[in-house]
């Protein structure tokens, strides 16, 4: 498993999938101790619109139309869940749930119509992804990885989701104390002159890059899961932010390098002859460490429950 | 096409299929408003997503058992099995730790629907072309809907409405005030129970006709369009029924009018359509009602603001206010008043007067909140209060 094969078969979709499970767990985080986490949901939703319209403005699946169009999307989604919210006096979880299904199924009914068949885009693709298919041809083994006409064959989602972790980590990192501030006591940044809503909006930008980077490799699943999961089971583990952060990069990473072996080996080891979705596997690798940490995690209760019922 | 679609001309099938497409956006719509009522519309999220592993394990076992693998009944136990399993399991984390509803939805949704994905795929190794048509389940597809089908969902639908018009009062009262509906005896935990169940029971009827990923739009658009037009609760569950009947009807109708227009989408956009007109000319939360409402505000401040300036010899130099003061006959075009603008501006500045001695009066303590600047003080003291607080008053002067 560990030979030429496994450089040109495995090492891609794996590095690409642990980045992109590290991105989206990143902004995570924040999400969840904002209380926001269902906004990861509806953006990892409202891509799929924003890269259709993108392709019929375009007409090409280019890296940064696709970009451009996702993020508008989740501005566009953000601006109605806030439009809808305070027009009809609703709560926010309901006002998420009329914009996000509604543009989901506009992109679904554009997607339909329109003439796609050229290019892989399609509703299943969008919901799981095709990790397995980014292989690198030109690897031969270990040493393609110094081997500078090889490393020019590896597929374009390994550069593009990198660069999308190196923004998204960089910044948290520099946006690091107003972000933690603004989340922990909104109104006490206020006070400090912290731009708050600019915050919220940032990060939400953030998380919607996240989410249209990893999407276009592993589709939006994993991108919920890993905006999710990771950070939940990391806030079992400590009550400091910062090694929360770490544990959720740690459960992120475990996540998708034990779900993309489980998805690709498991049914060899059993068997069979066929793998299984690795991006619907990692999700639920996911969803098992989160398992474990809710039901063994050191800080997993409330502060002030009680630690035994 | 569209117009036969709609009068049930386009033959048996689509007849069949937007009959239980409405049945079901009545049942749907019915039911989340009580879910919405409860403020817990996005827990359908979870519960729709849900259902995939339970739709693919029961799509596995009834091969294995030799059977025909999308039988819907079968399909439809194993859904409601698997979105009953994500509920326990978002109830048991919002209990026993310390994450919130969203974070227990979000990661039972992910995690679930990802585990589901997985057993797609294994399905689609198992044998090439008998799961042919499982997918349909992810957004729905009423074109291969057989009669059976049709009646399961209708039947299920009457099911769904007729639990509901037995369970509508508790589930009312906790839908309004948990506590005070546990005061009164009534099992909260056991009628959210009810509700949820009500809940799977939508989700589960609508997989082949909406699609799991979209029939959290017909539990909730529906509920938020009622909400927008009453402010009764029994008459916005029934206008939810209503408003979901249409948008599943006109929606299944429009699909099947032509190709490429699949029908969970199409339901959706339709509810959405509707949502967006209630919200621009719904009487009290519309946006056209409460433009006039706020211009109506705009005028009367003006017009006091007027008054008083008039009131105490003062020049009116907004334009607004004066070409309103001349409308009603109080003020000339150089800003000077008529005769019953001088009553109307010292019958302001008296009324403000009484205002100020009210508020300084401790014991107006209470009355003293409703001061705005716009309300007379008749509407708020009877004549002997007012003749009390006139004592108060500095000798009247003359106007002008």
């Amino acid at each position: 498993m560990m030979g030429a094969e496994f450089v040109a078969l495995s090492l891609t979709p794996m590095l690409i999938g642990t980045m992109a499970a590290i991105a989206c767990a990143l902004p995570g985080n924040f999400l969840l101790l904002r209380r926001q986490a269902l906004i990861g949901d509806a953006i990892s939703h409202v891509v799929l619109p924003g890269i259709v319209v993108a392709f019929l403005l375009t007409g090409t699946v280019a890296a940064l139309p696709m970009m451009l169009g996702a993020a508008g999307a989740a501005l566009l989604c953000v601006g109605m869940i806030e439009a809808v919210r305070r027009m009809a006096r609703i709560e926010a979880g309901a006002a998420m749930g009329v914009v996000f299904t509604t543009l989901f199924a506009a992109g679904v009914l554009l997607l339909e119509q329109s003439d796609t068949s050229g290019v892989h885009l399609d509703v299943e693709h969008a919901l799981y992804g095709s990790l397995e298919s980014l292989i690198w041809l030109d690897a031969t083994g270990w040493s393609s990885l110094l081997d500078p006409v090889a490393l020019a064959g590896v597929p374009p989602e390994l550069p593009r989701m990198a660069l999308a972790l190196a923004v998204v980590t960089l910044v948290i990192g520099l946006a690091w104390r107003p972000l933690a501030l603004s989340t922990f006591d909104e109104g006490y940044a206020a006070t400090l002159g912290l731009p708050v809503r600019a915050l919220g909006l940032g990060l939400v930008m953030l998380a919607a890059l996240a989410a249209v980077a990893a999407f276009d490799a592993v589709g939006s699943i994993i991108v919920i899961a890993m905006f999710i999961c990771p950070p939940a089971a990391a806030r079992m583990m400590t009550d400091r932010l910062s090694r929360q952060v770490g544990w959720s990069v740690v459960f992120a990473t475990l996540s998708a390098v034990v779900g993309y072996t489980l998805a690709g080996y498991g049914p060899l080891w059993l068997g069979y002859n066929n793998s299984v979705s690795a991006a619907g596997m990692i999700a639920t690798v996911s969803g098992l460490i989160l398992g474990v940490a809710m039901a063994a995690g050191p800080c997993r209760r409330r502060a002030g429950a009680a630690s035994a019922v | 096409m569209i117009w036969q679609a709609l009068t049930f001309q386009l033959g048996y099938n689509a007849t069949l299929v937007a009959i239980g497409a409405t049945l079901l956006g009545i049942a749907s719509g019915v039911t989340g408003s009580f879910l919405f009522l409860r403020k817990r519309a996005l827990v359908s999220d979870a519960v729709s997503h849900a259902t995939l592993p339970g739709i693919a394990l029961a799509f596995i076992v009834m091969v294995a058992l030799g059977g025909e693998g999308r039988f819907l009944p079968g399909l439809m136990l194993g859904a409601a099995l698997s979105s009953g399993l994500g509920l326990i399991v978002i109830g048991w984390m919002i209990r026993n730790t310390r994450l919130t509803e969203d974070a227990a939805i979000g990661a039972v949704l992910s995690v679930f629907f990802g585990a589901g994905i997985v057993l797609m795929t294994v399905i689609q190794s198992m044998q090439s072309g008998r799961q042919a048509g499982l997918e349909s389940v992810l957004l729905g597809s009423t074109a291969g809907m057989l009669r059976a089908d049709a009646l399961v969902i209708g039947a299920g639908g009457a099911l769904v409405l007729l639990a509901v018009l037995i369970l509508r009062r508790p589930m009312l009262a906790v839908g309004f005030d948990p506590d005070h509906a546990a005061v009164t005896g009534l099992n909260v935990a056991r009628t959210d129970l009810a509700m949820m169940g009500l809940v799977m029971a939508v989700t589960v009827l609508g997989l082949t006709t909406v699609g799991l990923v979209l029939i959290v739009a017909l539990l909730i658009i529906p509920a938020v369009t009622a909400r927008l037009w009453t402010e009764r609760a029994e008459v916005m569950v029934a206008f939810a029924g209503v408003a979901g009947g249409l948008a599943a009807y006109f929606g299944a109708a429009f699909s099947a009018s032509a190709p490429g227009l699949p029908t969970g989408p199409i339901i959706v956009l339709a509810s959405f359509t509707l949502f967006a007109l209630s919200l621009a000319i719904a009487p009290t939360r519309g946006g056209l009602a409460s433009l006039l409402k706020q211009s109506r505000f705009r005028r009367r401040v003006h017009r006091r603001q007027g008054l008083l300036a008039l009131a105490l010899g003062q020049p009116i130099h907004e334009s607004f206010t004066l070409a309103l003061l001349r409308r009603e006959g109080l003020a000339r075009a150089d800003g000077e008043p008529t005769d019953t603008g001088r009553a109307a501006a010292a019958k302001a500045l008296l009324d403000e007067a009484r205002w100020a001695a009210l508020r300084a009066d401790p014991a107006h303590g209470l009355t003293a909140t409703r001061y705005d600047g716009l309300t007379p003080i008749e509407t708020v003291l009877t004549p002997d209060q007012i003749s009390e607080l006139d004592r108060h008053l500095p000798r009247p002067q003359k106007v002008i």
